[in-house]
Parts: C-alpha cells; structure tokens; sequence
C-alpha cells in the first residue's frame, strides 16, 4: 500500500530535523534517539505528530502495566499487513510518538504505546482506528493522577469519539473509562491486583467478584456497572476468539499475563483484518520486549530480567518467575516515583521457599518490608555480589524501572 | 485496653482509605506485638460494616478527596470510634485519615466536618507538599526523629487541646513549623503510608498505650534502623 502525504513544508523540515537529531543521538551514544529528535521537531512544527500521523491507521495502547509488551506483540501481528511503525523503546509520550513516527518514514500502519496520562491528547492528535485499553491501578502515586481519576480522564476523552476500542473486560475502572463509548471489543485480559477496584468508580457502591480469580466475573452492588461479556478470552494456552475457535498461543514471554496481551494483540489486530491463524507465528517471534523478559548467561547463570514498576507488576512477576533463586531491586529515583510506600501494598509472601536476594537504592525499605511479611533474605551491595551469591543455574531478577535499566546496563544493554 | 490477653487492631475503611501502602501500619504493629507474646487479632473493617467499638487499636490510612470525605460522614454517622476513644481506645491516623480526625477538613473545594477527636482543622495549602519529611519528636513522647514521607495538599491547624508530634526540619507537615498531633492516646501524622516502618519506636509506643505495659522487650531493629539512618541522612542539608 503506497501513502501519500502532502505534509506542509514546516512539518517536513520539522521531520527531517527531528529524524537527524534521533541519529545524532544514537550516533553519539547519548541515548537512544526516541525523545530527542521528537522533541526538537514538535518545537518547530507543534502539529508534527499530527501531520506524520496522517494518512496511517493507528493502535494506541494504553494502560498502567503491559503497554510496551502488547505495543510489541500488536506491531508484530500488524506486520502480517505492511510495514508498521511503533515506538519500541517505551517512549510513550508525544515527543517519543513524533520520533518514532518520523523515523519509520512512510507506512501504512503505526502502533504507539501511550502513556495513559496523554491518551486524550495523542488520541487528539493522531486519530487512531483502535486503542487498546489494559488496565488502571496505582501506579507511583507521588505524582500520578487517582486512579479513578484516570478513568475518568480516559472516559471524557473517549465521549463520542469515532475510535474503536479494544478492552479488558476484568478491570472495573477500564469498563467504566469505556461505558459510554459505543464501539467496543471486550476481552477477558485479567486483573491479578484487585486493591483498586473494589469501589465503583460509577457510584461508589461495593464491587463485588465472584471468586478470587484473575478473570471473575465481577458486578457493582449498588448501580448497572458490571463486567461485559467477553468477545475474547483466555483458556488454558490458548485465546479464544468471538467466533468460539480455539487458538493455541506458543510465546517466548512468560506468564499468563502476556498470554492476554497476547489476546489483546490478537483483538487489536482482527479490526485491521488480520486473522490470528496469520497473527499467532509472529508474536511466538517476539523473545523480549526492551530488555524485559531477556534471559542472558553470565557465569553459568541462566538471568532473566523481569520488570515491575507498581504492585499489581509485581503480583504479575511473582507470577511469571520460576521457583529458583530470586534478585529484587528496588530503586526510587524520579523515574519510578519517590515514594516508597507501594511496597507495602505488595504481599511477598509468594517468594518463601525461594532464595532472595535485595539490592538497590532503597534495599533497606524492601528489607523492611520483606522481614514484616515474612520472607527471608539477603542483601547484596551490587549486581556482581549477587551473581556471585547464587549458584550456576536460572536466576530471576525483579526490578523497578530505574533498578532494571541499571541490570540491563551491566549486561550489556540487553534486548 | 483489652483485659483479655488478646490485642484488637482495625484498620478502618481499607476501601476508602488505603493509598499509599497503609495496611503496612496494621502489619507491623501485629507482628511486633507477635514478637512480644501478644495475641493479636487484626481485622479490616469496610466503610459499610460498623465499627466495633472494643478494639484496642484503630487505624486510618491516606486517601483521595472523594474517598475522604465519604469516610468522615460514615465514620460520623457510626458513632463507634467516637465511643471507642472515650473509654480510651489508642487511635493512629495518617495523612487524609489524620485530617479527618480534626473539626474541619477540606475535601473537593468544601469544608467537610470531621470527628473532633482532635483539636485541630485543615484547609488547602498553597502547593502540594509531596517528599521526604522529618523532625524531632515531642520530648513528652520519648521518641526518636520522626522520618516519613509525604503527599498532601492540606495544611493543618493544631488547637489548644493537642500537641504536634513533632516539630519539622524536613518537609511540610502541619504548615512548615509542626508535623502531626497527639492527644491522650489519639495521634495523627502526614508521614503517609507505613509510616511505622521507619519509625518502629513509634508502633512500640501505640503498643505500650494500648496494653498499658510501661515497657516492652527490646526487638531487633537493624533493619528498621539501617533504613532509618539511610533515610535521615538522605535528606540531611536539604533544609
């Protein structure tokens, strides 16, 4: 499929300024290119991202937790069309879209992971077909919005709006950010943390779920919110799509929450018209997702980088790790908010039985929380330390997202 | 105070209340009154059950304004803490939970009445107070510095019948100059969360309220103190 745009000449220079400045800075080794340049070209033409949004069809992927894997996993089923642009490096706010746009050039199709507090205006901006909307919970409180709020920001925004939407059944607060849209494609994705949602952000009435699983079916007892019945869903290994066929799901990501991405991935990509006997070989491709996921030997271990930014990341973690030695580190440097308090909202307690080992900025907050709830551990001053405080064999690591690029960097950036 | 061997902590509306890791609170004063031979019975009591009123100790975390205020009008409208604190139940309220315990709190651009179990009312600051916050505690209190963390837009006005907790040298607090309030066995701070848990000394102090006992063995703390210290000089010339 051949695009043509008739971009204006402000937008063009702004492109080609932004897509220098990208390579300068990857060229440089200052970083990797995919803020930069986008925020030099919105300086020149503010309605960049607009204008290199033009004449593509667009995904959004938005939520608190998994954005960046299902981003990757949708790109990859979006590849079975054409060429696809995406912002792969977790640059999810505008600057990160307009370099990530101007770098790929001309393609018919874009999946951009979204930061879910600029969902109104990258929707504004860009005029996506589908958004795929995950989840809501806490998520560095020191400084994000309510998670109510959220919802509600996330449902004025969607008001009347043409977009499709692909959303997760099994999150209250993501029903009710989509209540009043009209075009909307529900899948079964799961929620594993259920601390914020047990209030009706409709009425404030008591959520109540069947059972303590991830996918329950849930209800609010005082008003009609309640969880949609699902188009798609999880069985077993396998998604189930809206035509009943069963869709066996072979991926290198662990858990069973990247088998739901995969399942939203899957949803997102049918309303491009991509089948997901055709979808499924290319998301079994995707090995790791910006160095998530990553299994690296260093010294006859078997590492394997798993990040976790807020409590129900972490749930998720526990989930995916393997019984085997575990390294958590935890860091609270502007990135990942400066508040340690979540840690308390994590219950631990899945990782007795297993050796720990804590490290990070903020080792000593994680020891306190880990000695409350009963886990032991031991504290290791570095990466190094803690690789040599293991045996040969697999050891998981857990990081929040300033901890996890530290790791990654001591192995050598992995992917 | 239980005449029975067993300590009753609530945490009070985790629904409405629960934030920034509050069930921390509850999680470690059980397990240091474990740690010293009590029998504990915790519990978590929702905003739409009522609130007993025998308990020994009584939890409130932080919340938003709509939450907030909710949780002040059933609180209210439930008379059980009230009564609780009378016959000198021990009372521990952060952040939001701290506000309310106050005549007057300001929640989604109202005054909101509070339970007046402290004298003490809160309207909105100028700017968010948001960050590390420390001070050396009331002498009467034998504690050590208070360490904590805050996030709050309020700003809080203490009355005659109480006195702050501690005087700030980090952060905000009450309004730059004091942090927190007490009064008889009813205490509120803006160190938000598990405030306990870098300040051990503190849940060792609701304890010896709530049982009546003028001491209590000794617990290993290093953790607690490594991450004390950790904290304390972190934020040292900061002021």
């Amino acid at each position: 499929m051949r695009v043509t745009t008739h971009r204006p000449f402000r937008a063009r220079l702004a492109t080609s300024v932004s897509r220098g400045a990208a390579a300068l800075s990857r060229a440089t080794g200052r970083g990797d290119g995919s803020v930069i340049g986008g925020r030099l070209g919105l300086i020149i033409d503010p309605d960049l991202l607009a204008h290199l949004a033009a004449g593509r069809e667009i995904a959004l992927v938005s939520g608190t937790n998994g954005k960046t894997t299902t981003t990757r996993l949708t790109a990859a089923a979006l590849g079975v069309r054409g060429p696809v642009a995406t912002n792969s490096y977790g640059a999810n706010m505008p600057t990160g879209h307009t370099s990530a746009l101007a770098k790929a050039g001309e393609t018919p199709y874009a999946v951009l992971e979204v930061d879910e507090h600029y969902l109104p205006q990258v929707l504004a901006a860009t005029g996506p077909r589908v958004i795929a909307l995950l989840n809501l919970s806490r998520d560095q409180l020191d400084r994000a919005k309510e998670v109510a709020m959220m919802a509600q920001l996330w449902r004025d925004a969607l008001r009347d709006k043409p977009v499709h939407l692909v959303a997760n059944a099994d999150d209250p607060m993501v029903v009710f950010a989509a209540a009043e849209s009209t075009n909307v494609t529900w899948v079964a994705a799961g929620q594993r943390w259920h601390d914020d949602s047990w209030v009706c952000p409709e009425c404030g009435g008591a959520i109540v779920r069947a059972d303590d699983g991830v996918d329950a079916d849930w209800r609010c007892t005082t008003c009609n919110l309640r969880r949609p019945a699902p188009q798609w869903r999880l069985d077993g290994e396998a998604v189930v799509g809206p035509d009943g066929n069963r869709y066996p799901v072979h991926l290198q990501l662990p858990g069973r929450v990247n088998r739901a991405n995969a399942a939203t991935a899957l949803a997102v990509a049918a309303r491009f018209g991509v089948a997901p006997a055709d979808a499924l070989p290319r998301l079994a491709e995707v090995a790791s997702v910006a160095g998530r996921y990553a299994q690296v030997q260093r010294d006859g271990r078997a590492i394997r980088l798993l990040l976790a930014k807020n409590p129900a990341g972490w749930l998720e973690a526990f989930d995916m790790a393997d019984q085997a030695p575990t390294l958590l580190s935890i860091n609270a440097r502007d990135p990942d908010g400066l508040d340690t308090s979540w840690l308390f909202d994590v219950d631990f307690a899945p990782l007795r039985g297993r050796p720990v080992l804590i490290t990070g900025d903020r080792a000593f907050d994680l020891a306190v929380r880990l000695e409350v709830n009963e886990v032991p551990f031991r504290h290791v001053p570095t990466f190094a330390a803690a690789l040599a405080a293991v045996p040969p064999g697999r050891l998981e690591v857990i990081a929040n997202y300033t901890a996890f690029q530290d790791i990654r960097a001591e192995l050598d950036r992995v992917n | 105070m239980s005449t029975e061997s067993r300590l009753r902590i609530v945490w009070l509306y985790p629904d409405l209340l629960s934030t920034y890791g509050d069930r921390g609170n509850l999680l470690i004063l059980a397990r240091r009154a474990h740690l010293r031979g009590l029998t504990v019975e915790p519990s978590e009591v929702r905003s739409d059950q009522p609130v007993p009123v025998e308990a020994d100790i009584y939890l409130l975390g932080g919340g938003e304004d709509g939450p907030q205020a909710l949780a002040a009008q059933r609180l209210i409208a439930d008379g059980g803490l009230r009564k609780a604190v009378e016959r000198r139940a021990v009372v521990f309220a952060v952040c939001a939970g701290y506000q309310l315990m106050g005549a007057s709190f300001f929640a989604k651009g109202q005054r909101c009445t509070g339970l007046e179990l402290l004298d003490l009312s809160s309207d909105r600051g100028p700017s968010r107070a948001v960050g590390e916050l420390a001070g050396e505690v009331d002498p009467d209190l034998g504690l050590p510095t208070l360490t904590g963390f805050e996030n709050h837009g309020g700003r809080t006005h203490l009355g005659p019948d109480v006195r702050p907790l501690a005087r700030v040298s980090v952060g905000v607090g009450n309004d730059g100059q004091t942090e927190g309030a007490w009064s008889g066995t009813v205490l509120g701070t803006y160190s938000h969360g598990p405030a306990l848990s870098r300040n051990p000394a503190l849940a060792d102090l609701l304890l010896r309220w709530a049982t009546g006992r003028q001491t209590l063995e000794p617990l290993d703390d290093t953790w607690s103190d490594r991450l004390r210290g950790e904290r304390l000089t972190a934020v040292k010339g900061t002021t």
